[in-house]
């Protein structure tokens, strides 16, 4: 296949790739306006001296941050797919 | 300046910046700067989860506040505990009495009794607490009073501690 042939696929797949990273950063930064939350009124439960939220507030932001790390680690895969296709060249 | 046939120009050797490596860059360090905050907010929760966990529980001093009969029925009295910069309302019905932090839990504006409504308002944001138990009535606070534990001790009113109740 020609160089002149392959250049439109590699632009689609550069166009996908950047799409599907757009979308996971996006999930990305709506977990961390919940975790930003999370924090804060857990810190203000704190330091009002109720600390029964505190174990439930660690277990969901771990797994937000568990979240937040899979979506990370997508990207990372959709970048190498992208560039060993070559589309990000 | 002349361009050697087969090699990129000088400028692209100096400046060796593609503008879709770039792109990928940018969204890849983003990403990694969001996990590390996402790690930083879980490290700040981490945090207060120990606390919580090795907090002691506070001790409070037993406070002779008034006598009996410095308080009229029906009467107010303020007095401050567990330290000299925490004011406190002592309220009395009978042969009852109830006292509670006059720091409202919104935005610690000091709250008054309202004696037409029967209840402890806050007059910065319409705040409206109950003068019996200190729960929220009504505007914006979500939490109640701190309640103080008084004590009767023969003609002295003693506060021993201080309650802080479940959220509304």
């Amino acid at each position: 296949m020609s160089d002149g042939a392959r250049l439109p696929e590699r632009g689609a797949l550069a166009r996908r790739g950047l799409t599907a990273i757009d979308g996971a950063l996006a999930l990305i930064v709506i977990i961390l306006i919940v975790q930003m939350w999370l924090l804060t009124a857990t810190l203000e439960s704190f330091l009002a001296g109720r600390v029964s939220a505190a174990l439930p507030a660690a277990l969901v932001s771990l797994a937000l941050f568990a979240a937040t790390a899979a979506l990370a680690a997508f990207i990372a895969r959709v970048d190498r797919a992208a560039r060993e296709s070559g589309g990000a060249a | 300046m002349s361009v050697e046939p087969g090699k990129p120009p000088l400028w692209r050797e100096e400046f060796s910046v593609h503008a879709g490596d770039e792109r990928y860059v940018g969204r890849r360090q983003f990403a990694k700067f969001l996990v590390l905050t996402s790690l930083g907010m879980l490290a700040g929760n981490v945090w207060i989860l120990v606390r919580s966990l090795f907090r002691k529980p506070p001790v409070f001093p037993a406070v002779p506040v008034a006598r009996v009969s410095d308080v009229p029925d029906g009467g107010i009295l303020t007095f401050a505990y567990p330290e000299a910069h925490d004011p406190c309302l002592l309220l009395r019905r009978g042969e009852d009495f109830a006292a509670f932090s006059q720091i409202c839990t919104h935005l610690s504006c000091a709250v008054v009794y309202d004696d037409a409504r029967k209840l402890l308002a806050c007059p910065c944001h319409d705040g409206a607490f109950s003068a019996r138990d200190g729960r929220v009535l009504g505007g914006p606070p979500q939490r109640p009073l701190p309640r103080v534990r008084i004590e009767r001790r023969g003609d002295h009113l003693v506060a021993v501690g201080i309650t802080l109740e479940e959220e509304t």
